[in-house]
């Protein structure tokens, strides 16, 4: 550690972490100081959109002119497919939310290209590292999950059925329904789009630290030799990354699925 | 205690003792956040990896519920990490 901090202040190379706003505000490229400004983010959600489109719409005409044996996109798409039957609705919603099967579908690959820009060489920035997006499906979520609990059991039923769970003393009451009345309506949202953008933006920043310290390195001459041990670290938290790109994508599917699904069935 | 914070504020912000005063405490904050949520995920895996060896055939449904359980344990951790970006760089 010394070395590298000599090497800072002899002036050659040295570790200048740039700062937050270079790593997550990019300029804009259309429609320049309008509210409908077009940056990089905004470029990479619509290519995440198109990619997911036409990742279906491939695999749709090639299911549609009925080969019995899938191959290229059609295998990938129906294993997701599947994967999300088997793995998220029936472990959570159970066959009656078989329906939601589109919905989810869609949001678990959206969401997972949208993530895994952030190890794509050349983009490396996950769309979900600002805000937007994260807050955007979380507020969707929220709204499916109230209008379905308002549909399926009733206005009265659905706020029964939310705010005063099961086997709780009368005493409690009060304090479990407006403790239950927050977590549902504020926590939930909430958390759900911070989990995932919280998760992005924590990646892309380890990411960054490690290149910027591979970087410093490979100017500083004479603590180069410890060069591997960032290098290293960076390729394994790629990896990492990659993984954290799915779960996230799982997680967030399986807690919207979990909503949904609560709030179709009234809590025994 | 509170000259050491001090002197280390001053040490992190140069000119300025508030801005290393806001590095400390989102430093702090961070490592507190994380002490709680990582017990927890401790926790929830060392009781799935149980369930799962005691009955290997309901594998699926626990991981299932254990991701569910760290997803849930995991976002005060997360909710921590978003309070030191906001202290630190807005």
């Amino acid at each position: 550690m010394n070395g590298i901090l000599a090497a800072e202040a002899g002036g050659g190379g040295g570790l200048h972490f740039p700062p937050m706003s270079e790593l997550v505000e990019w300029p804009g490229i259309l429609f320049k100081g309008t509210p409908f400004e077009v940056n990089k983010v905004v470029l990479l959600m619509w290519a995440s959109a198109a990619i997911v489109f036409l990742l279906f719409w491939t695999a749709g005409r090639a299911a549609a002119s009925g080969r019995l044996v899938p191959t290229g996109v059609q295998t990938v798409v129906e294993s997701g497919v599947e994967f999300v039957r088997k793995d998220i609705i029936l472990q959570t919603m159970g066959p009656a939310g078989l329906g939601w099967t589109p919905f989810l579908v869609t949001m678990f690959f959206f969401i997972f290209v949208t993530n895994i820009w952030e190890v794509i060489p050349g983009i490396q920035f996950p769309v979900n590292a600002r805000m937007a997006l994260p807050a955007f499906l979380a507020i969707l979520v929220w709204f499916i999950f109230n209008y379905i609990g308002i549909k399926a059991q009733g206005f009265g039923g659905y706020m029964k059925s939310m705010l005063f769970p099961p086997g709780v003393p009368k005493a409690l009451l009060p304090l479990v329904a407006l403790i239950e009345f927050i977590s549902t309506i504020f926590v939930r949202p909430f958390s759900l789009a911070v989990r995932l953008f919280a998760n992005m933006l924590a990646g892309h920043l380890l990411l960054v630290t490690f290149a910027v310290l591979c970087a410093a390195l490979w100017t500083a001459a004479p603590v180069a030799v410890i060069l591997p041990l960032p290098f290293i670290m960076l390729v394994l938290l790629t990896a990492f990354e990659i993984l954290v790109a799915v779960l996230q994508a799982f997680i967030f599917t399986i807690l919207a699925a979990v909503y949904i699904g609560g709030a179709m069935h009234p809590e025994h | 205690m509170l000259s050491l914070i001090s002197f280390l504020a001053q040490a992190a912000g140069g000119a300025d003792p508030t801005e290393g005063l806001a590095a400390i405490g989102a430093g702090i904050g961070y490592g507190t956040a994380a002490i709680g949520p990582g017990i927890g995920i401790g926790i929830v895996v060392g009781n799935a990896i149980t369930a799962m060896a005691r009955q290997p055939e309901s594998a699926g449904m626990v991981r299932t519920t254990m991701f569910l359980g760290i997803a849930f344990t995991e976002a005060l951790a997360l909710i921590g990490f978003v309070v030191f970006i906001l202290i630190k760089f807005a």
